[in-house]
């Protein structure tokens, strides 16, 4: 491929990636720390959780839905998986179980969208409040904390001097960005989206799919849980608030329609290292979290604004 | 007669798009009271001109006048506000408004500021309405509407703006010969009002019927301007394509083999009643009918986009239970629909993704795509049809009316489907292309395809059909052989015996 095309292809990409160098540039400038490797390393860590929640919503964004449930899911599937640790299974297989659980509770939220025909706002609004709840009663509201070191080396072991979470989160990018743009999958992902009539009417199995991305979804947040478990050593069943609102965030910011058809992995990845970045950066500065709120919601309105402004007129 | 003063006046516009010169140096002078026909192939550049004129799209060089007075279009509302008015080749209305809020679409009356004048608002648009000779009620909502009325609302909509110049981009193009009547009825009446009209449209009777002047463009350049009276059919398409054409029907005589596909007593309540035939190898077969009379449910129904209530469908002589289109694709069934842009294109993908959309399995080992083989079919779907794109990764958007019909027709192709749904397969296509597809739906039948071809242009069913079914309120009312007349398929088609 030659270059040009290539440019005016990924546009809105490169965008956001130097909205996000000179993010880095300002905060270098600010404070010198910002720029060393262990703080960079950090980042990554930092924002591993939200990035590949925000792999699952971008597939089901770009489907034309939405998923309110993720960070239910976050904290149902990590106090299941707490369970089976605290039952003495070895933990891969706790693990998987875990796992397991989240893309079965994805095709849940799959099946009310396409057999219950809900609106996917309506269906996963319900299973967030369900997932929470359930959460809350299995384990009596109370956290479950205290983890054999195998289990936790997957947040606090290192790859090569990288964190475990930062070298999962971006082989889960470069799979999902795979997925997204040399498969059958990822091309109906972005089929359904565009048109659901056409392409049901190309025979695209349209219920299919749409219940295996709300079941991706699930297992995304997951995975999510199992390294938000590993990292405090301890399930919540209060974890995870707000991070349905962090992960459609960076889907936006990184460029992804809320009207589907459109929207890129690598987007979403740059969308969640500027959400990451801001807050390390906001934090080192020693700016309150309530500013901090302030200023993340700037910048998703930003991001967005740009986007409108500078996209070709509609004919 | 058209007077002689000038409404509009355009001179040297160019307009160029990522990879296309769309327009090259177009002049075009339009005369109150005058009907000018605005000829050209597809993708020759007659709705971005349009466009241009109506401020939807900024001209990169050139000159506009509007009544003598140079203008540079800020936008749409400009362009209204000077008295043009525009219907677009794709319906452009509000499904879920009622007629008379979309017509007043931005310019309702109101009570005071903030309160809508809801009767008032009913009242103009009725008048409106009524003054086109239109049975439309203001009240009703768009998306109860048939295309037809839709697009006359559309009609209604662009003269409530008062306009000077109306453009109007292949508005019979989902009409039936009756609607045509009614809208041409409807053009005479605003060319005596002074009003000069900007016509699109493929269908080239049209062009003698209701043109004064044609002016023809080829690969985005102005190529004349002639009196109507001065053309033939030849003449003009030798200036479209820059090259003659032989026939505009190449029928070639069908072999029929064994049936491909016979139904049997198919019915789906309140829409289709008691419906059997059947299409053999190798056959073209016709389905005329008017607007709403059941034809493209029947195609629907068939392949298993509706659920039937009762009936039987056999394929290849097997009995079949096609409840997807899925399992209708994979029965070798293809259908290409009616409406591009609601059902035949994922617009946001591009044309070797759509061309490629119902035959993925072929491209794909494991559900990994092997890219390069879906190139190369994309590709081949590109020559043989002649889609004008600049390249595979083209957004369908970006593509003209009649190529994206074109892609909506290879997607079929790719699937090597053999018996296949035609739903109106021309609409949009010009003369060169639509004979082309002809050619296209000859060899298809010779390969021992077989082909239900559904339109509402007559010429064509008769053109190119083995045998003709006419349906008529959900039924198939008649079924005639290739020799049948026009008055016969419309006397079956409007449910008169004969
Ligand atoms: N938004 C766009 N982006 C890129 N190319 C475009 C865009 N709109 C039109 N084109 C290109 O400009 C050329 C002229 O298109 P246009 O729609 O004006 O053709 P047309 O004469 O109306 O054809 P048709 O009879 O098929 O409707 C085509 O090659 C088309 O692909
Ligand atoms: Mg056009």
């Amino acid at each position: 491929m030659t270059l040009k095309p290539f440019l005016i292809r990924y546009a809105r990409q490169f965008g956001t990636l130097f909205g996000l160098v000179l993010l880095c540039i300002a905060l270098w400038i600010a404070t010198p720390y910002f720029l060393t490797s262990s703080n960079l390393l950090n980042i990554m860590e930092q924002s591993a959780i939200n990035a590949l929640i925000a792999v699952g919503m971008t597939f089901i964004i770009i489907s034309g839905g939405i998923d309110l449930s993720v960070g239910s899911l976050v904290a149902f599937t990590g106090v299941v998986l707490a369970g089976f640790l605290h039952d003495g299974w070895p933990w891969p297989l706790a693990v998987a179980c875990g796992l397991v659980a989240g893309l079965g509770c994805g095709i849940v939220n799959g099946l009310l969208v396409t057999l219950g025909r809900l609106p996917p706002f309506i269906a996963t609004l319900g299973t967030m409040s369900v997932a929470r709840g359930a959460a809350l009663l299995y384990t009596d509201g109370r956290p479950s904390s205290g983890f054999d070191s195998g289990f936790r080396s997957l947040a606090t072991g290192q790859v090569l001097h990288i964190p475990a979470p930062a070298v999962i989160m971006l082989v889960v990018y470069v799979l999902g960005h795979f997925v997204l743009t040399r498969t059958k999958f990822g091309r109906y992902t972005y089929a359904i989206g565009g048109n659901e009539e056409a392409a049901l009417l190309s025979g695209v199995r349209v219920r299919l799919y749409k219940t295996l991305i709300y079941g991706a979804g699930g297992l995304l947040s997951a995975l999510a849980a199992v390294l938000l478990t590993a990292r405090l050593n301890s399930a919540q069943p209060i974890a995870g608030i707000n991070y349905e609102l962090d992960a459609i965030a960076a889907t936006v910011i990184g460029g992804t329609s809320l009207l589907g058809g459109q929207g890129t992995m690598g987007g979403t990845l740059v969308g969640a290292l500027i959400m990451g970045v801001l807050r390390n950066g906001l934090n080192l500065l020693g700016v309150s979290s309530f500013v901090q709120q302030v200023v993340i919601g700037a910048v998703i309105i930003l991001a967005v604004l740009v986007d409108v402004l500078f996209k070709p007129k509609k004919k | 007669m058209p007077s002689l003063v000038s409404a509009l006046r355009l001179r040297g516009i160019r307009k160029t798009f990522p990879g296309v010169l769309a327009l090259d140096g177009v002049d075009f002078d339009l005369l109150s009271g005058e009907v000018h026909i605005l000829l050209g192939e597809n993708g020759a550049g007659k709705s971005t001109l349009m466009k241009i004129i109506s401020g939807a799209s900024r001209r990169d060089a050139g000159t506009m006048e509007i009544a003598g007075v140079p203008v540079d279009l800020t936008g749409p509302r400009h362009a209204q506000e000077l008295g043009i008015g525009i219907i677009y080749q794709e319906l452009n209305l509000v499904p879920h408004l009622s007629v008379a809020e979309n017509i007043l679409l931005g310019r309702e009356p109101m009570l005071c500021p903030g309160v809508l004048d809801r009767r008032r608002l009913r009242r103009i648009a009725q008048e409106l309405l009524d003054e086109l000779g239109l049975t439309i009620a203001a009240g009703a909502v768009v998306s109860s509407l048939g295309v037809a009325e839709q697009q006359m609302v559309e009609v209604a909509k662009a003269l409530s703006l008062d306009a000077r110049v109306l453009i109007m981009d292949e508005p019979t193009s989902a009409l039936t010969s009756q609607e045509i009547e009614r809208l041409f009825a409807t053009i005479r009446r605003l060319k005596a009002r002074g009003v000069g009209i900007i016509y699109i449209s493929h269908r080239m009777e049209e062009l003698f019927a209701i043109g004064d002047r044609v002016t023809v463009l080829r690969d985005g350049r102005y190529i004349g301007t002639k009196a109507i009276g001065e053309c033939t059919l030849d003449s003009l398409i030798a200036m479209m394509t820059g090259r003659d054409l032989d026939a505009q029907f190449p029928k070639e005589a069908a072999r029929p083999g064994e049936v491909a596909l016979r139904v049997e007593g198919l019915g789906r309540n309140g829409v289709l009643h008691d419906i059997s035939f059947s299409v053999r190898r190798g056959e073209i077969v016709g389905l005329a009918g008017l607007m709403g009379s059941g034809r493209t449910e029947l195609a629907r129904a068939l392949f298993g986009a509706d659920a039937i209530d009762c009936g039987r469908i056999e394929v290849h002589g097997r009995e079949r239970r096609i409840r997807s289109p899925r399992e209708a694709i994979d029965l070798g069934l293809g259908f290409l629909t009616e409406d591009r842009k609601t059902q035949g294109l994922v617009l946001a993908l591009s044309v070797q993704s759509n061309l490629c959309l119902p035959s993925l399995d072929k491209y794909a080992r494991g559900g990994v795509m092997m890219e390069t083989r879906e190139r190369a079919a994309a590709g081949r779907m590109v020559d043989e049809l002649h889609i004008k794109t600049p390249g595979l990764q083209q957004r369908a958007d970006c593509l003209s009316g009649g190529n994206q019909q074109k892609v909506v027709l290879g997607k079929w192709l790719c699937t090597a489907a053999d018996i296949l749904i035609f739903d109106e397969p021309t609409r949009g296509i010009d003369v060169g292309a639509k004979v082309e597809i002809y050619r296209l739906m000859n060899r298809l039948a010779a390969q021992g395809a077989a082909i239900l071809m559904i339109s509402s242009e007559l010429p064509e069913i008769l053109g190119m059909s083995d045998r003709i079914l006419v349906m008529h309120e959900g039924r198939i009312a008649r079924e005639f052989s290739a020799g049948a007349t026009q008055e016969q398929l419309l006397a079956a088609a409007l449910g008169r015996s004969v």
